[in-house]
């Protein structure tokens, strides 16, 4: 009952933030100045045919409907036609998250794969001066900005060694080798920063877990800490970590739009810094709102995630 | 399953000494072994800025979109030889002008043909040039109100019979406006242009490149290259580490001038330097206090040291004019010694002037080469004793809401990239350099409405009259800068077109 309750209330509140983060996503692009019909057409255009195709982007209605137009489209997703480019907006924000959720998700696997393990010789080795050694190394980790590692990357391996491409940007599905090759360096830039913040949490709920009464039970069948840690510790270990993942998503998503500047790739933070450029305003308007959306549901199931799996919650009679 | 964390680590561990074996052997010896084995080169990849919003140049402005189609994939009846500014054949092999300058008569070519496979004819010629009045909506179009009628005498040729005397309007014909089309060919110009260029539209990345096939049907000189793919990066960084990484083979553009330091010496790599129509103009708003005053826009021209402020501003690279003419121009002369920089003179000239000690507002567009000449002009002005207040304004909406459309600014920085484009910014009084002298625009009629004589006549002395009443301060034309391969050639110095051309390129 109690978790059913407090789910509610969650979503609740999800459809409260999108509402309100809508009104004012909206309430950005009208205020801002310049007029999409003049940069449409150029300088020297006629005011009439300015006015024209203000009449025809449904700019002269007043704001409200505008709003509601455009809501009731974006939750259809039906996201209408961009004003400069006359393109369809759909599609070329759903190809950009797909280039994005590659880049995302590599690094968040490479990211683990580095942390989970990091993290674990971190918390064993506690106190003494290699774990104090592999701590200095993640806090250096977590200083580096991603967009720094990533032109070093470049520097070395594209500018330096030519062995990788210094950008872009290849379909899965027709050049395996060439989109891991584009691949490597960036999900690497984005994974390095990631994994220094999650070793530290994993070495914290390790810890935690390490001074539990069944791993000293086990250690006392004659478990090496190590095994004993694996057999016994590390699913308790994980409920903490998988809620900081979802939090550090988001992160990652913000951290996603750098790299892709650097890297060149036509991911959702290349569309829309390149709508932000040309004045494309209800290109930005519609991705920016695809982002907070995106960052709202995964708050809301990072959320939802932590009162069902967490046991104090639930025994809450 | 319970081992899987070790073998991770185990593979993790190996990665990060693989990757630090290999930042380590960069250092050592040059050996051979990341380099891809030499191939005839059949694809050219070209590293651009700004990628188009759509490829309809008829209802989309922008100068993205002709940079990619003109010339390669559209072609017009006469183009500009970059080399030395004149107009050459193009789709017509050669035209003859009445007695009375109205009615231009066109001999095309018999041999053209549109990718779609139609031939092309006098026909298409009619349709295109009346399809720019009646369905073009950008600004440009207006280049075409000049012509009364256009008629296909037959196949081959072409008259066209404007409603007043204007050379301008043949040259106007060697930009977008005169790209041509076929009926069965403009269904969507956005995303399918059809035209009877040396290379037909491929495929379009969006996001990431442009790409052009050879036309192996077509009428002239078939190119070099089977393919050539623009690429289009928002950093500039970006674009020169694709270049130093072998991933592209021509920066298109340079955007700044200082980053070809890392390019100059490096054997695998040669440096484009030419001319553009580009000039940036330190413009005056001839209409108010005090710029309306003549003695105090002297006193400006004279307190700008030009090739100080080009060394420090631009890195040096570009031309320094003396007025609004490029060099590619057929009527340009050096104008750079009508006020030659004297701080001195300066001051005298603007203490005796009715506004001693007169405070401009210099409102300029937060662009790069506005923003690093901006400061200069600030100090060497303040020098000759001006107060002046720096103001910048975003642009495009900021700074053309305040000084290009409500004139409310007394000096601003920008270039104007227009090509012959000193009629429009100083004919016209409610233009926002609000200049418009009589004399002046009697002088642009003159030459516009003249044989070739009499228009180079009047273009320089309209040029000369511009520059002398210190109606704008022309600080710079910028440089065309690009950096290649070493074997790339047929590279064209100046950018004076619409178009990146592709249709000279070749590897030695």
């Amino acid at each position: 009952m109690a978790v059913a309750l407090r789910l509610g209330v969650r979503l609740l509140l999800l459809i409260v933030g999108v509402f309100v983060s809508s009104v004012l996503v909206f309430g950005f692009m009208a205020v801002l100045p310049g007029d999409p019909a003049g940069v449409a057409l150029g300088v020297n255009s006629s005011p009439e045919a300015i006015a024209a195709l203000r009449t025809q982007f449904g700019l002269d209605r007043p704001l409200p409907v505008q709003y509601l137009d455009w809501i009731g489209g974006f939750l259809t997703f039906d996201l209408g036609e961009s004003w400069i480019s006359r393109t369809p907006i759909a599609p070329l924000i759903s190809d950009g998250l797909q280039v994005s959720l590659w880049l995302v998700g590599v690094s968040m696997v490479l990211a683990m794969v580095i942390a989970v393990p990091f993290g674990c010789l971190m918390a064993l080795r506690n106190g003494k001066p290699s774990g104090l050694l592999l701590s200095g190394i993640s806090q250096v980790g977590m200083a580096v900005p991603a967009f720094l590692a990533g032109i070093v990357l470049v520097t070395v391996f594209a500018v330096k060694l030519r062995w990788l491409p210094a950008g872009g940007w290849t379909v899965p599905a027709q050049d395996p080798l060439g989109f891991l090759e584009n691949l490597i360096m960036p999900a690497l830039a984005l994974a390095l920063v990631q994994s220094a913040v999650l070793a530290r949490y994993v070495r914290s709920a390790v810890l935690d877990v390490l001074g539990e009464d069944y791993l000293r039970t086990a250690r006392a069948k004659g478990l090496r800490p190590v095994q004993a840690l694996i057999r016994h510790g590390l699913r308790n270990a994980a409920i903490p970590v998988v809620t900081v993942l979802g939090l550090q998503l988001t992160t990652l998503i913000i951290g996603a739009v750098v790299i892709e500047r650097v890297f060149v790739i036509p991911g959702i933070g290349s569309v829309l810094l390149n709508a932000v450029s040309s004045r494309d305003l209800i290109i930005v308007q519609n991705v920016v709102m695809v982002l907070v959306l995106i960052v709202l549901v995964i708050n809301f199931l990072v959320d939802a995630l932590y009162v069902v799996i967490d046991p104090r919650l639930r025994s809450s009679r | 399953m319970k081992n899987s964390w070790q073998r991770a680590g185990l593979t993790i561990g190996a990665m990060i000494a693989m990757v630090v074996t290999a930042a380590c052997s960069a250092g050592a010896s040059q050996e051979q072994g990341g380099t891809t084995e030499e191939e005839a080169p059949t694809s050219l990849q070209v590293g651009l800025v700004a990628e188009p919003a759509n490829l309809d140049f008829t209802t989309t402005d922008g100068a993205a979109i002709p940079q990619v189609l003109l010339y390669n994939v559209y072609e017009t009846l006469v183009k500009v030889d970059s080399a030395t500014g004149e107009i050459v054949p193009a789709l017509a092999e050669s035209w003859t002008v009445s007695e009375d300058r109205t009615t231009y008569t066109f001999q095309l070519t018999p041999d053209a043909t549109f990718s779609n496979g139609k031939t092309f004819t006098a026909e298409d010629a009619v349709f295109s040039i009346e399809r720019v009045q009646e369905d073009w909506t950008i600004s440009l179009k207006s280049a075409m109100d000049k012509v009364e009628s256009a008629e296909a005498i037959s196949d081959t040729e072409l008259q066209v019979t404007l409603n007043e005397p204007s050379n301008d309007w043949l040259y106007r014909m060697t930009t977008r406006i005169g790209a041509m089309m076929t009926p069965e060919g403009v269904d969507d110009l956005a995303n399918a242009p059809v035209g009877t260029g040396p290379y037909t539209f491929g495929e379009w990345q969006r996001g990431t490149s442009i790409s052009l096939n050879r036309n192996d049907d077509y009428w002239g000189a078939v190119p070099a290259f089977a393919e050539v793919v623009f690429r289009y990066f928002e950093d500039p960084t970006a674009l020169n580490n694709a270049l130093l990484s072998g991933d592209i083979n021509i920066v298109g553009t340079v955007q700044a001038p200082e980053s070809l330091a890392q390019f100059e010496g490096d054997d695998r790599f040669q440096i484009i330097e030419g001319t553009t129509n580009g000039e940036v103009v330190l413009s005056f708003n001839n209409s108010t206090e005090p710029m309306s005053d003549p003695e105090v826009r002297k006193a400006a021209r004279t307190a700008i040291d030009h090739r100080a402020l080009l060394d420090t501003c631009w890195a040096g690279r570009g031309t320094l004019i003396g007025s609004m003419v490029p060099p590619t121009d057929p009527w340009y002369e050096d104008l750079t010694d009508v006020y030659p920089y004297d701080p001195e003179a300066a001051r005298n000239l603007l203490a005796g002037s009715d506004h001693p000690g007169a405070t401009v507002r210099l409102r300029i567009p937060a662009l790069p080469y506005a923003v690093a000449c901006g400061q200069v002009v600030q100090s060497q002005l303040e020098e000759a004793g001006f107060t002046v207040e720096l103001d910048q304004l975003e642009f495009p909406s900021q700074w053309l809401q305040t000084v290009f459309t409500d004139a409310d600014y007394d000096m601003s920085i920008v270039s104007h990239v227009e090509p012959r484009d000193i009629g429009a910014v100083f004919g016209d009084p409610d233009y926002y350099t609000k200049y418009g002298d009589p004399e002046f625009v009697e002088l642009l009629e003159a030459a516009d409405t003249g044989d070739e004589t009499a228009q180079v006549e009047n273009m320089q002395a309209a040029a000369r009259k511009l520059s002398e009443d210190a109606a704008a301060d022309f600080l710079f034309l910028l440089p065309n800068l690009m950096v290649a391969d070493a074997d790339i050639t047929g590279l064209p110095e100046n950018a004076i077109s619409e178009s990146f051309d592709l249709s000279s390129l070749g590897t030695s």
